[in-house]
C-alpha cells in the first residue's frame, strides 16, 4: 500500500486502489484500544435518477435508506447486525444525502468482524416478505421523523430553497413512496451503486494496513463496473424557490432556520474551500465571539441553541443559521444588516483569531477515529483528502469571507423556515 | 494500559489523572457534587450557565470567546450530570496539545486557569452576580424546561420519573421546574453560589499527555483561592427496594407515534448491588441489538420502531422506552413484560448471554479511546465508592454468571407504566 504522511498534523494514511476498483484507506492510531471500519458507497437519498447502460432510471424517494436497512439480512437467514454484535462489535449504518455507510467499532476480533462487514454489504438478499415487513418498520421511523420539529424545520428550509433538487425530500422518503419499493428495485440499485468502483473502505485505530488489504482481497470478489451518472433535477437559480415556509407543531418556542443556496463546484478542493470560507465567515458574523451574537443574546433574541454554518449534499450546498427565537424575522434582519457592514470592512483581528480556533478544531477532530473515517470517505468521493483541510483553511483570506457574506447573506438570497407552537399563528 | 492516579489535592477535592500519549487533545473537568432536590435543582444547574457568561478578566461572552479562540479554539462548557440523586455541576474543557501548536502555547495551564477563573472569580457588580446574566440565563433555563416537550422520547422518560418518583428527589428534573426557576433572584443566588462553592465535595478529571505532577501543580495554582468550609456536604441517593401496586398513566399529545415507557424497581438485589451483573442483565434484556427487546419486540414482531432498557444502578431503577403505533399498546406492553419473564425463568440462551457479556466488555474497553467517556465512567465509580479502573471492571463483567443475571431479573419489580399517545383514540 502507498503511504501518505501528513506531518503537520502527525497522521499517516495508507492507500490503495485495488484491481477490482475498490479503494482502501487505513489510518493507524497508536495505543488505541479499538478499531473503526467504515464501508461506504457513493449513493444516498438524493441519488434517485441515474443513467446506467445508456438508460435513465427513476426511483422512488427513500430507496437508498431502505436498502441500508435491508442489507443486514443474509440468505442463510442470519442478520449481520446480530452477528457483529454477538461478536462483541458495535455495528451501525446510516444513509445521508450523498452516501450510505456501514460501520462497526470493536476492540477484539477485528479481522472476523471486517470479514462479516465486507460480505454482508456485497451480498444483496431481498424477498417480498422481508420488504413488506420493513415497510412497516420504516413507516414508523418516518412518522417519528415527522414528529421531530428539528427535522421538519430543516426539510422545510430545503423545500423553500430548492425548486427541483431531490434534497427537498426526506432521505427516508414517505410512507407512500416506500410503498412502491419492491425487491427488484432494491436489487437494481444495489447492482448499480454497490459496485467496488463506487465505494471506499476506511479503517482507523488499532489496525495493520497490509492485513486490511489482504482481508479485502480475500473477501471482495465483485469486479468494479460503470459508475452511474446522476441527475439532480433542472439547474437551480440563485434565489430561493420560496421565501418562507411556516408550520405549527408541538414545540415550546418557535424554531427557525434561514439560509441561502451555495453554488456547486465539481472540483473537490475548491468546493471544500468554499465550505470552509463559509464556516469562517459565519463565525465572524454571528459566531459566539462575534459582536452580533452577544448583542442578540443580550436582547433575548437568541439563546444557546443558536448555530450557523454550511453543509453540502450531492450537487449543491447551503449556508444557514438557526435556533430558537421569539422573533425569527428580527434575527434574520439583524444578520443581514451586520453582514452588509462586515462585508465592507473591519474584523481583521477577529478573522485571525477565528482561523486559529478553527485550526485547533481540525487538529482536535483527529482524535476521533469516526471523524477520520467519515471525513476521509466523503473527501474521497469528492476527489481530495480530509487531511488537506488544515492547508485549505490556511489559504482562506478575509476577502474571501467578506465576499461570501456580501453574496449569500444578502436578504434576497435568504429563505426562512419556522416551526411555531400550536395555535400561535 | 495507561494508569489512573487519584489524589486528594485540597480538602474535599479529588483529582483523577490519566496520562496517555495517544490524544492530540487534552481534557479537564471539574464537578461540584450537589444533592438533587426540588428546591435547589434549578439553582444548582443555572450557576455554571451564569458563570460561563464571564469572569472578572473576561467579563462578557465576546471577550471570553476571544480568549478561547486565542487558546486555539479551546472549549469550555458548563456541564450538569445527574447520577442517581446527585447532581454534578461544573465545567468540562478540552484543548489542543501544545505539541501540535507553534511556540509555547501552554494550553493545559492556560485552560485550567480559565476554568478556575470562571468558577471562582465571576464577573460581578457590587460583589453580586451580574443581574443581567442571571435573568437571561433564567430565561434560558425556563426555555430548556419548556423545550423538554420537543423530543417525545425524552419527554416521556421525564414524565415517567415524575410520576414514579413523585415523593423522591429522583423525580426532580435536573433543571428543576418552571416555578422554581422563575423564583431565582440574583442576590440570594449569590449567597447560594458562595456557599455551594465552599461546602461541596469536588471531583476533577484530567486526561492527556501531561504528567500528573504537572496537572496537580496547574490545578493547585489555578484553584488556590477556592474557599473550603470546615465540613462538606454529604450527598447520597435514597434507594427504594420495592415497588407498590403498579401505576398506569396515559397522557395525550399531538403526536403520530406513541411512546410507551415503563419503570421498574431493581428490588432486593440493591441490598448488595452487583453492578457488573446489572449491566449484563440490562444488555441481555434491552440494551443494544443482541437484546431480547430488540430481537423480539422490534425485529420479530415489528411492534415498535425502538425498544430499549436502561438501568440507573445508583438509584436502583430500570426504564424501558419504546416507540409504538398507539393501536398496539396492549400487545407491546405484554410482550415487553413477557421478555422480562423469560429472563426470570432463565430462558436466556448461552449465545444471548455470551454476546451480552462481550458487548459490555467491548464497550468498556472502547471507553479508553475517549476522554469524556472515561470522565463519566470514573465519576460514576467515585460516586459509588468503587475503586475499579476500566480494565478491572471489564474483568468483573467477564466473571458474571448466568445465575447472577437471573437473580437480578427475578428481583426486578414493575412500578409504573406511562403511555404518551395521540389525541382522541381510546386505548
Amino acid at each position: 500500500m502507498r503511504l501518505i504522511e501528513y506531518k503537520n498534523v502527525g497522521e499517516e494514511v495508507w492507500y490503495e486502489k485495488l484491481y477490482n476498483g475498490l479503494t482502501v484507506l487505513v489510518v493507524p492510531k497508536k495505543n488505541y484500544s479499538r478499531t473503526y471500519a467504515f464501508f461506504a458507497t457513493n449513493y444516498g437519498g438524493c441519488d434517485r435518477r441515474f443513467k446506467l447502460d445508456g438508460q435513465w432510471h427513476d426511483t422512488p424517494a427513500g430507496v437508498a435508506h431502505f436498502l441500508e436497512h435491508k442489507m443486514f439480512d443474509l440468505p442463510d437467514g442470519s442478520n449481520a447486525l446480530t452477528t457483529l454484535s454477538e461478536n462483541g462489535a458495535s455495528p451501525n449504518a446510516f444513509t445521508a444525502n450523498g452516501m450510505t455507510g456501514y460501520l462497526f467499532r470493536c476492540t477484539d476480533k477485528f479481522e472476523e468482524n471486517l470479514t462479516v462487514l465486507l460480505n454482508f454489504v456485497m451480498t444483496p438478499y431481498f424477498t417480498e416478505e422481508s420488504v413488506a415487513k420493513e415497510q412497516g418498520i420504516i413507516g414508523q421511523e418516518i412518522k417519528m421523523g415527522e414528529d421531530s420539529p428539528a427535522r421538519q424545520l430543516r426539510q422545510n428550509l430545503m423545500r423553500a430553497l430548492y425548486a427541483n433538487h431531490p434534497v427537498r425530500d426526506s432521505i427516508a422518503g414517505t410512507v407512500e413512496s416506500i410503498a412502491e419499493i419492491t425487491p427488484e428495485v432494491l436489487y437494481a440499485c444495489h447492482k448499480a451503486f454497490y459496485n467496488p468502483s463506487n465505494m471506499v473502505l476506511c479503517v482507523s485505530g488499532n489496525a495493520d494496513p497490509e492485513r486490511v488489504k489482504q482481508i479485502v482481497l480475500d473477501n471482495v470478489k465483485t469486479m468494479g463496473a460503470e459508475v452511474p451518472e446522476r441527475d439532480y433535477g433542472e439547474e437551480e437559480g440563485e434565489l430561493p424557490a420560496k421565501v418562507r415556509i411556516e408550520e405549527e407543531m408541538a414545540v415550546a418556542m418557535p424554531l427557525f432556520m434561514f439560509g441561502a443556496k451555495l453554488p456547486f463546484d465539481a472540483d473537490g478542493r475548491s468546493f471544500m474551500k468554499q465550505l470552509l470560507t463559509g464556516e469562517l465567515a459565519c463565525e465572524m458574523l454571528m459566531g459566539e465571539s462575534s459582536e452580533l451574537y452577544s448583542q442578540m443574546y443580550k436582547d433575548g433574541l437568541i439563546n444557546r441553541s443558536f448555530y450557523c454554518g454550511t453543509a453540502d449534499f450531492p450537487g449543491g450546498a447551503f449556508t444557514a443559521a438557526g435556533g430558537e427565537s421569539k422573533d425569527p424575522y428580527a434575527v434574520m434582519e439583524r444578520v443581514t444588516e451586520a453582514a452588509a457592514k462586515m462585508a465592507e470592512s473591519g474584523g481583521e483581528q477577529l478573522f485571525e483569531r477565528l482561523k486559529k480556533a478553527m485550526l485547533g478544531s481540525t487538529i482536535r477532530a483527529l482524535d476521533s477515529v469516526e471523524n477520520i473515517c467519515h471525513n476521509e470517505a466523503e473527501a474521497f468521493f469528492h476527489g481530495y483528502s480530509s487531511f488537506e483541510a488544515k492547508d485549505i483553511l490556511l489559504s482562506v483570506s478575509i476577502e474571501d469571507c467578506r465576499e461570501f457574506l456580501r453574496k449569500y447573506f444578502a436578504i434576497e438570497r435568504l429563505a426562512m423556515s419556522v416551526i411555531r407552537p400550536l395555535g400561535e399563528k | 494500559m495507561d494508569k489512573i492516579i487519584r489524589k486528594i489535592v485540597m480538602p474535599g477535592v479529588t483529582l483523577l489523572c490519566l496520562q496517555t500519549p495517544k490524544f492530540k487533545t487534552g481534557y479537564f473537568s471539574v464537578a461540584l457534587q450537589r444533592q438533587l432536590c426540588p428546591e435547589n435543582a434549578a439553582k444548582d444547574s443555572i450557576i455554571p450557565q451564569i458563570l460561563k457568561r464571564g469572569c472578572r478578566r473576561y467579563p462578557d461572552m465576546e471577550s471570553l470567546s476571544a480568549a478561547l479562540d486565542d487558546l486555539y479554539g479551546a472549549v469550555v462548557e458548563p456541564i450538569v450530570r445527574q447520577r442517581g440523586e446527585i447532581l454534578c455541576t461544573g465545567f468540562c474543557s478540552s484543548f489542543v496539545d501544545d505539541k501540535y501548536l507553534p511556540g509555547e502555547a501552554k494550553t493545559l495551564e492556560n485552560t485550567i486557569s480559565l476554568v478556575a477563573e470562571l468558577l471562582l472569580d465571576p464577573a460581578t457588580k457590587d460583589g453580586l452576580l451580574n443581574a443581567e446574566y442571571v435573568n437571561s440565563e433564567k430565561e434560558n433555563i425556563c426555555d430548556e424546561i419548556r423545550s423538554r416537550v420537543n423530543d417525545k422520547r425524552v419527554y416521556a422518560s421525564g414524565r415517567l420519573r415524575e410520576i414514579m418518583c413523585a415523593d423522591e428527589n429522583y423525580g426532580t428534573y435536573a433543571y428543576g421546574t418552571l416555578e422554581t426557576a422563575e423564583k431565582i433572584q440574583y442576590i440570594p443566588l449569590t449567597k447560594y453560589y458562595k456557599e455551594s462553592l465552599a461546602e461541596s465535595n469536588i471531583y476533577m478529571f484530567y486526561c492527556g499527555s501531561a504528567s500528573p505532577m504537572r496537572v496537580e501543580l496547574a490545578v493547585k495554582e489555578a484553584f488556590a483561592t477556592l474557599p473550603r468550609s470546615e465540613e462538606y456536604y454529604d450527598t447520597s441517593t435514597e434507594i427504594r427496594i420495592n415497588a407498590d401496586e403498579p401505576k398506569y398513566v396515559t397522557e395525550e399529545m399531538d403526536v403520530l407515534q406513541g411512546n410507551l415507557t415503563i419503570g421498574f424497581r431493581m428490588g432486593e438485589v440493591m441490598y448488595r448491588p452487583n453492578y457488573a451483573a446489572m449491566t449484563v442483565f440490562n444488555t441481555v434484556y434491552g440494551g443494544g441489538v443482541t437484546s431480547k427487546l430488540f430481537a423480539n419486540v422490534r425485529e420479530k414482531l415489528s411492534l415498535c420502531y425502538y425498544a430499549s432498557s436502561s438501568v440507573d444502578s445508583n438509584k436502583g431503577i430500570m426504564t424501558v422506552s419504546s416507540g409504538i403505533d398507539p393501536a398496539k399498546y396492549e400487545e407491546a406492553l405484554a410482550e415487553i413484560l413477557a421478555q422480562l419473564d423469560a429472563c426470570r425463568k432463565g430462558d436466556i440462551s448461552s449465545k444471548e448471554f455470551e454476546s451480552a457479556k462481550s458487548y459490555v466488555v467491548a464497550s468498556l474497553r472502547a471507553y479508553n479511546d475517549s476522554a469524556a467517556t472515561m470522565d463519566d465512567f470514573y465519576l460514576g465509580q467515585e460516586l459509588k465508592g468503587l475503586i475499579y479502573d476500566l480494565d478491572e471492571y471489564a474483568g468483573l463483567v467477564d466473571m458474571v454468571e448466568l445465575e447472577d443475571v437471573v437473580e437480578i431479573a427475578k428481583s426486578v419489580e414493575l412500578d409504573t407504566v406511562y403511555f404518551l399517545k395521540n389525541r382522541g383514540e381510546a386505548v
